[in-house]
């Protein structure tokens, strides 16, 4: 029987017909159900990796010790995974690796829409590109296959509509994939230079061989209905063009993109008037293909940036649009909040009252803290760059004579993540920076992951806690301040010790986010006494969706608010009351 | 090409529209389509502006839609409602829960909420608006709001050939079940009296 599942869901099921034995990742939107997707298959070891280049790591030790091996990540964790990438395709594998990338085109969910079918190329290794859950379960299976029949790794490159899309699937037959007894084989694995000047050489002959196989992919298919236009496209843009582009369109649907097909690109564009290709966001295809001396449209058409849908294709195209209704100037923008109870809210709300400071942030929930009206947050820029940043900014401050105290802020699991040789980094090259963790124990942006602060593993077992405490107290912090940012005057009076502070100072901002399931709630309510409210709004500079205001007095929205008490402890005239 | 069709979900995080497409998208496959579902997640679910695509017919290629290509629209907030008629055909249907979550910058008194957009929506779609909520508080769980809207949405498309106990039965958990069900007749009956 056929199953309606995502193509994260179906990434999963592919993996566990494939055979595959060990699997890390680091989690972040879109790629993230792949792996809680892994739970229905405990004979499959699946992890919570500290970071990508880790998750990468491990799955590759694993494959060198003879199991097959996935690791997952969204498209800016290839970033920090990419050094191992570059070099495990000198060396190749042991039992078949694959690498999931998933990228946000339109930024729904990250900092940037990097396109990372460039690594294909830049490191030389094939790559997959599912348009749908069917592909993305059947191209799974066949990326382990190529990986061992090259002896090389694979990237699977998925976008966020092709992760979140649930279509029908054809499940099929679990393979029983047999470890290879580990042998001992340091030419292979020595990534000496030696080695690797050989491993070179390899490399680009797998190439050749890898451009043979894309002729003949199954994944690589000419349907060819007219001879006026033809489409060579991928993914899930192929799916947009099939429905835009008139019925006696051809199409070349490609699902393995590197190496391109070039013999049997030409061979289609030979049967057809006018040539497109239509791809999401780099015109990577498009400028292969024309290198090639083949004509083609492409970008010159189509756009460049952001997601594409149909309207947008068809549009580009005839020029034409279907009509609709613009209301576009009436609708109130309703961007992502802190949850109402959300800890980090009383951190920023006092940090946003100092004077004189700058707040380097991270990426997590508690970006938000930049929004209005908190707007506590200066810089953000990626994994890790809380605590470095900061430094950087305290050494220019320090040449310019700026005084400005700087709050380096990184998550739980940031922290974990990248955060701590950044605060090495400030410790031991004396940077005048206050590094801060906000610990709400859990990986909450992607949606409540757990990590080596939390006490579990993804596997549901028992961890050890790792302690971010004793992390600093090891580097050599002097004074390590560990406050509830609930509670107001305590977050205030830590935030003045640390800036006094003549020692090299750290702090730990802990409370666990609201939405952790295990945590069970009382339920708790806060209200406002209409008598009493001054109509001061001071209420409203928390930022809550609880809290909001009509006929000139603030109202807290009792479906909301789970009485976190933010907003009573702001309220001059003690009109917020505890139910 | 196959006819398709399309119905959008428009909310905020919390809402329940994922549920709603659920059961939506049991009950099409129960009647044998093609369907493409695609939500998004992430940082959107953080009280954000939320949506799902539902598309169904005899073969589905693109799980998305631009402007002006949704047969329908169920919207869970009026300014979602605002927000996503781009989408929305000429002569579409969309039903709204007559329901204000006010996005910060209103919550906040800098922005105001627009108030004259059910006649707008009147003199160009078919519009049926009712206040979900409260009918859910009646029923006694304010949270089968959604199923309430998926009623009336399976009334005002004539949807009425499908199975939808059976739908709500497969993904709805049992202790749910009874007042869910009770959710969706009352949304029916409320598309029934609504003014087309």
């Amino acid at each position: 029987m056929k199953q309606f599942l995502s193509g994260n869901e179906a990434v999963a099921r592919g993996l566990y017909e494939a055979g595959i034995q060990v699997a890390s990742a680091y989690p972040g939107t879109p790629s993230t159900e792949i792996f809680e997707n892994l739970h229905p298959y405990p004979d499959i070891y699946h992890e919570w990796a500290t970071n990508e280049k880790v998750a990468v790591e491990v799955a590759y030790g694993a494959s060198i010790a003879g199991v097959r091996s996935v690791a997952a990540m969204k498209h800016v964790g290839v970033n920090v995974a990419a050094d191992p990438i570059f070099t495990a395709a000198y060396n190749g594998v042991g039992r078949g690796f694959v690498i999931i990338s998933g990228d946000d085109p339109s930024m729904h969910s990250s900092q940037n829409e990097q396109d990372n079918r460039h690594y294909a190329r830049a490191a030389k290794i094939p790559m997959f590109e599912p348009a749908d859950s069917q592909d993305a379960l059947d191209m799974i299976k066949e990326a382990y296959k190529i990986s061992e029949d090259y002896d090389i790794p694979v990237l699977f490159r998925m976008t966020t509509r092709v992760c979140h899309s649930r279509s029908l699937v054809e499940t099929g037959e679990v393979e029983t994939v047999e470890a290879i007894p580990y042998t001992k084989n340091p030419k292979k694995y020595i990534s000496a230079p030696a080695n690797a000047y050989i491993h070179r050489k390899e490399l680009e002959n797998k190439q050749q061989q890898l451009a043979e196989y894309s002729e003949q992919s199954p994944f690589n298919q000419m349907e060819i209905r007219g001879s006026k236009i033809g489409v060579i496209t991928a993914g899930g843009a192929s799916l947009i063009a099939r429905e835009v582009f008139p019925e006696d369109t051809s199409f070349l649907k490609l699902g393995f993109t590197y190496p391109l097909p070039m013999k049997l690109i030409r061979e289609f564009s030979k049967q057809v008037d006018t040539l497109y290709v239509v791809e999401e966001l780099d015109p990577i295809m498009e400028e292969q293909i024309k290198a090639e001396g083949i004509d083609c449209k492409g970008k010159d058409v189509f756009p460049s940036m952001y997601e594409f849908n149909p309207s947008i294709l068809k549009e580009a195209l005839t020029g034409e649009k279907e009509p609709f209704l613009d209301q576009s100037d009436k609708a109130v923008t309703r961007p992502p909040v802190l949850c109402p109870g959300c800890p980090h809210r009383g951190f920023f709300y006092t940090l946003g009252k100092q004077k004189d400071t700058i707040v380097t942030a991270d990426i997590g929930c508690y970006t938000l803290g930049g929004s209005p009206p908190l707007s506590a947050i200066d810089t953000v820029i990626c994994m890790g760059a809380g605590f470095t940043v900061a430094m950087g900014m305290s050494k220019a401050f320090e040449k310019t004579g700026t005084p400005k105290t700087i709050f380096g802020v990184v998550g739980d699991s940031t922290f974990f993540h990248s955060g701590i040789p950044g605060a090495i980094e400030i410790f031991y090259n004396k940077g005048h920076v206050i590094p801060v963790v906000l610990d709400n124990s859990t990986t909450a942006m992607t949606g409540q992951q757990d990590n080596p602060g939390t006490g579990y593993t993804l596997m549901e077992e028992i961890a050890s806690v790792v302690s971010i405490e004793k992390i600093f107290e090891a580097i050599g912090y002097e004074k390590i301040i560990t406050v509830d940012p609930q509670d107001l005057d305590a977050m205030k009076k830590a935030i003045e010790e640390a800036k006094a502070s003549e020692v090299p100072v750290a702090m730990v901002v802990r409370r666990p986010c609201v939405l952790i399931r295990r945590i069970k709630r009382e339920p708790a309510l806060c209200y406002v006494d209409r008598d009493l409210c001054r109509s001061c709004r001071r209420c409203l500079s928390v930022g809550c969706p609880a809290v909001f205001y009509v006929d000139n007095k603030s109202m807290i929205d009792p479906d909301l608010c789970v009485g976190c008490t933010v907003c009573l402890q702001v309220c001059p005239f003690g009109a917020i009351k505890e139910r | 090409m196959s006819e398709v069709t399309t119905i959008l979900l428009s909310g905020v995080g919390g809402q329940g529209t994922i549920l709603v497409s659920r059961v939506l998208t049991r009950a099409l496959l129960d009647q044998g389509y093609d369907v493409k579902m695609s939500e998004i997640h992430g940082m959107a679910q953080r009280g954000g502006s939320v949506s799902t695509t539902v598309r169904y017919g005899q073969e589905v290629h693109s799980p998305l839609i631009g402007y002006g290509q949704a047969d329908v629209l169920v919207a869970f907030e009026q300014m979602e409602a605002i927000r996503w008629t781009p989408y929305l055909k000429r002569d579409g249907i969309i039903v709204v829960n007559d329901y204000k979550i006010r996005p910060l910058p209103v919550a906040s008194g800098q922005e105001e909420y627009p108030e004259d957009y059910l006649e707008t929506l009147r003199s160009r779609f078919k519009t049926i608006a009712f206040d979900a909520a409260k009918e859910a508080k009646t029923l006694g769980n304010p949270r089968v709001m959604n199923i309430i809207l998926l009623g009336a949405m399976a009334e005002a498309f004539q949807m009425n050939d499908f199975d939808w106990e059976k739908a709500l039965e497969k993904e709805i958990p049992e202790r749910f079940l009874a007042i869910n069900k009770k959710a969706f007749l009352e949304g029916q009956k409320l598309a029934q009296n609504a003014s087309l």
